[in-house]
């Protein structure tokens, strides 16, 4: 209970808080000084985006380039180059970061009610290794050799100093060192916070499904990024000191590198979806006004696919002629079952409930269809014959943009839904569904012609192409599909402009959402919480809004959430009793909803 | 069974019968989610089950070799399963978006757990997973599986970049770079057996119209058989990113009859293309004013 006590202040103890608030410092000092989880989660988030829309201008050039069988625009070199560092920045620097970097750290500790991170510093460390990593990727284009050009898989040996000299490949790999300490940090500190600072009353299944998420994100992150670290120090130790880990020559195993890196590779791949599968789960059951359904299959679904990704990366590498294919079949076929029952689960979720459209529901309904595509056409991938057939074809850069994309759907979601809690104003919601559908319509523009590219046997990574192969008119179509995507982001940076410029302010629980960090302020103060209601479900706030519509747990019964008492036994619920904190009408309470 | 009660005060009070029904129907409408998915997996089943007839190509190739015709078979159902569980949950997603969409302000009944359909949508995922790794398997014995007898060997060597096509038998040596796009010649209908390997970084030997792919790789031998079935020239190209001509590592696969195929071979030896020993390409920089001993 020792949360909970701190946390009953009396109100010259408040008015103390709130003073010593004042006088923090703001702007630039603030950013750079800041252990506050709000403040680092949002530099990452800030981080992580600006990288997206370099990483995305990279790709609508190539689009660009792709447009003519042999267009001159770029060099064989600088579209090698492209690729690797669009790759590299969208999978290293964007999508994970801006989810476990930024969402995770910024919401989970709301959350769980927790006051911060468990380890503030180690947090604040977490972003500048990252922020310095991410800058000394891009610096690789201004190096003498150019940036690394060996796609962001890196493959020994063309990774080699023989193969790839330069500083540009070296910095690379040591800005992936570099984020690759960040991320473990990062994984320790979730972990870490979700273990030890959950508010009293929140027991391991009463977490909302994102924090479940992040959890299991924390564990896949602690055991495979030290092996993508260790392998990219192995890398440079080959390059610099001969080592000859990963080369023929002196003794070593190129195809060691394939397995060291897709150890890495398919959990990171969960470790990119899981957040934002938590998002979409949080997203759906508030404007479906339900609770989730199937709360506990949910968490088991999570837990199955973190397990089962540590098996699946001889995926990768099944027409490499060395990894057990029937093993590593059945093993990614098997994920597609934990995978559909979220599918069902979040169906189930928005069924029969009143389901209100607003950008971030329009967001995961568009991400429910995009990932069903990409996970369908993953089944395709997991069967090795038609693996022989797909690998390494546009087919796969489709199914795998497909999957991103959909994430990139579920991540805008999030930033519609946490925005008014970030900075206390909303996004403009018409704007927002504009963009939605430009987003949606683009990306789908974008993948179905390459999917038919890679029926067709167009092989992905290559700036030229046969005249006379039938890829001609695809590629235009992709191409038009890829800048309508683009447009979509040039819509959200005007929403952000136009919704700052005429802010339309946002109550402490704007959508009538059930988890704790719509209980306090928007946005909230340093230390989160003046007041936490009684935690008695994963959605506390609900529970308090409204103690008449508590979730029934199955098959018509009470929930046995209440302590055995029935909500409808005229008590009016537990909060009376259970409200250490003063009266739930006080204060920030979420009431204000009605305002 | 109450499911809520609606407080006395509230202005929802009156509507307390109304919105019992409304609930009702939701509880039956779970129902029918559950049948919709035991319908839907009952039919991706017998899909599979049923053998193959004439399915069409689903924009892919129908495989000019037998390896690759298997493999396009296995292609062509997985489409069709992909199709019905798709379609299936696709169609749950759009009816609950556009059933239930908000009509009222009351707050609808807050079910969590139906143990039933959840397992029942465990379940069936399960058996459609097996069912579509034991034919995997089969398929993948059927592409993977290596002649005793093969009708020809050829050793294939990738390398930066070109390819180079040897008869170790039959003292022939093909080899060309990039856009010179050197020819193998096979022939059609018979067994041929390809060595593959690689003499720097790790590429892809890919044709399309077969259906299929392999790495070459530093370090690592691998074998596979191709069949042709209809004689014809298929395109290939190198698929695994292997560096900066990547883009240009062409290769085409000529199949002809086996009576043509002896007549290039003779054709060849007489020509003075053979040699003894198969050598390994020339260095990366000289790779690209190389162009002796090219049949384009």
């Amino acid at each position: 209970m020792t949360l909970l006590e701190e946390k009953q202040l009396s109100f010259a103890e408040e008015t103390k808080y709130a003073t010593t608030e004042h006088h923090e410092p703001s702007g630039l000092v603030k950013w750079l000084t800041s252990t506050d989880h709000k403040v680092i989660g949002k530099s990452y988030m800030f981080t992580a985006l600006v990288l997206m829309l370099i990483g995305g201008a990279m790709a609508l050039i190539m689009r660009m380039q792709l447009t003519s069988q042999h267009s001159s625009l770029l060099s064989l070199q600088q579209y090698n180059e492209l690729f690797t560092m669009h790759g590299s920045i969208m999978i290293y620097l964007f999508v994970g970061p801006f989810a476990f970097g930024g969402l995770a750290n910024y919401v989970v500790p709301l959350q769980i009610g927790a006051p911060d991170m468990a380890f503030p510093r180690l947090n604040a460390l977490s972003y500048w290794l990252y922020l310095g990593g991410s800058i000394i990727m891009l610096l690789g284009f201004f190096t003498a050799s150019g940036a690394a050009d060996f796609g962001w898989v890196a493959y020994a040996p063309l990774s080699s100093a023989v193969n790839s000299p330069g500083a540009g490949p070296d910095a690379w790999i040591a800005a992936l060192i570099l984020t690759g300490f960040s991320a473990i940090f990062t994984g320790v500190n979730l972990v870490t916070t979700i273990f030890y600072l959950r508010a009293p009353g929140m027991t391991m299944f009463r977490m909302p499904i994102f924090v479940w998420n992040m959890l299991v994100t924390a564990i896949l992150i602690l055991i495979a990024f030290p092996v993508l670290t260790s392998a990219l120090i192995m890398l440079y130790a080959d390059r610099h000191f001969g080592m000859h880990i990963f080369s023929v020559k002196g003794g070593g195993v190129p195809v060691l590198w394939q397995n060291l890196f897709w150890f890495w590779g398919h959990p990171e791949v969960y470790i990119l979806a899981l957040p934002f599968f938590g998002v979409v789960t949080e997203i759906i059951p508030a404007f479906s006004k339900k609770p989730i359904f199937g709360y506990k299959g949910m968490v088991f679904a999570t837990l199955a696919i973190a397990a089962l990704s540590t098996g699946v990366w001889g995926h990768h590498m099944f027409t490499t002629g060395v990894v057990l294919l029937p093993f590593f079949s059945l093993m990614s076929l098997l994920i597609a079952v934990p995978t559909g029952i979220k599918f069902f689960n979040w169906i189930a979720t928005m069924w029969g409930g009143q389901i209100t459209f607003t950008t971030p529901m329009l967001m995961c309904i568009g991400f429910l269809i995009t990932f069903l595509m990409g996970g369908l056409t993953g089944m395709f991938l997991a069967s090795p014959p038609v693996d022989f057939q797909m690998h390494d074809t546009y087919f796969v850069v489709a199914h795998f943009h497909d999957v991103i994309f959909a994430l990139v759907l579920a991540a805008m979601g999030a930033l519609y839904y946490w925005w008014p809690k970030m900075f206390g104003w909303y996004l403009n919601d018409k704007i927002g569904k504009i963009q939605f559908w430009v987003l949606f319509i683009g990306v789908n523009a974008t993948v179905i012609p390459w999917y038919i590219l890679g029926l067709h046997g167009m092989p992905r990574r290559v700036a030229v192409y046969k005249v006379g192969m039938g890829w001609h008119a695809l590629n235009i179509a992709a191409t038009v599909g890829a800048d309508i995507t683009g447009l979509s982001f040039l819509i959200f940076l005007l929403n952000i402009y136009l919704s700052w410029d005429k802010k339309v302010k946002a109550p402490s629980n704007p959508w009538d959402a059930g988890t704790l960090e719509w209980f306090t302020s928007s946005p909230p103060p340093t230390h989160n919480f003046t007041r936490i209601p009684p935690i008695r479900s994963e959605r506390p706030v609900w529970d308090f809004n409204h103690p008449d519509a508590i979730a029934i747990a199955a098959h018509g019964q009470e929930s046995p959430l209440a302590n055995g008492r029935s909500p409808s036994d005229g008590s009016n619920g537990y909060a009376q009793k259970d409200t250490a904190l003063g009266s739930p009408k006080a204060g920030t309470t979420g009431m204000d909803k009605s305002s | 069974m109450a499911c809520y009660t609606a407080n006395a005060n509230s202005k929802y009070g009156n509507e307390i019968i109304e919105e019992r029904n409304v609930e009702r129907t939701h509880w039956n409408g779970l129902k029918h989610f559950k049948r919709a998915i035991g319908a839907g997996g009952l039919v991706a089943l017998l899909a599979i089950v049923l053998s193959a007839c004439n399915l069409p190509a689903f924009g892919g190739y129908k495989g000019a070799t037998t390896q690759g015709h298997d493999t396009h078979m296995l292609y062509a159902w997985l489409v069709v399963a992909a199709i019905v569980v798709g379609g299936i949950t696709l169609a749950l997603i759009l009816w609950a978006v556009f059933r239930y969409r908000k009509k009222s302000d009351a707050i609808p009944r807050q079910f969590q757990y139906h143990i039933p359909l959840e397992i029942t949508y465990t379940v069936i995922p399960i058996i459609i997973v097996l069912i579509v790794f034991f034919f995997t398997v089969s398929v993948e014995n059927k592409v993977d599986a290596v002649s005793s007898h093969p009708y020809v060997k050829i050793k294939v060597t990738a390398f930066q970049w070109g390819w180079n096509f040897d008869y170790p038998q039959l003292h022939i040596d093909v080899h060309g770079v990039t856009l010179q796009n050197p020819e193998m010649v096979l022939p059609t209908g018979k067994t041929a057996r390809i060595t593959l390997v690689s003499a720097d970084v790790v590429h892809g030997f890919y044709v399309r119209q077969f259906n299929f792919s392999r790495y070459a790789q530093p370090g690592v031998t691998n074998v596979f058989d191709l069949t042709v079935r209809h004689s014809g020239t298929y395109q290939g190209q190198c698929t695994q990113f292997c560096g900066l001509y990547h883009a240009e590592m062409l290769f085409r696969v000529k199949s002809v009859p086996p009576a043509q195929f002896w007549a290039w071979v003779h054709q060849e030896q007489a020509a003075g293309h053979s040699k003894v020993v198969s050598q390994l390409p020339s260095p990366v920089v000289k790779v690209r004013s190389t162009n002796s001993r090219t049949k384009i």
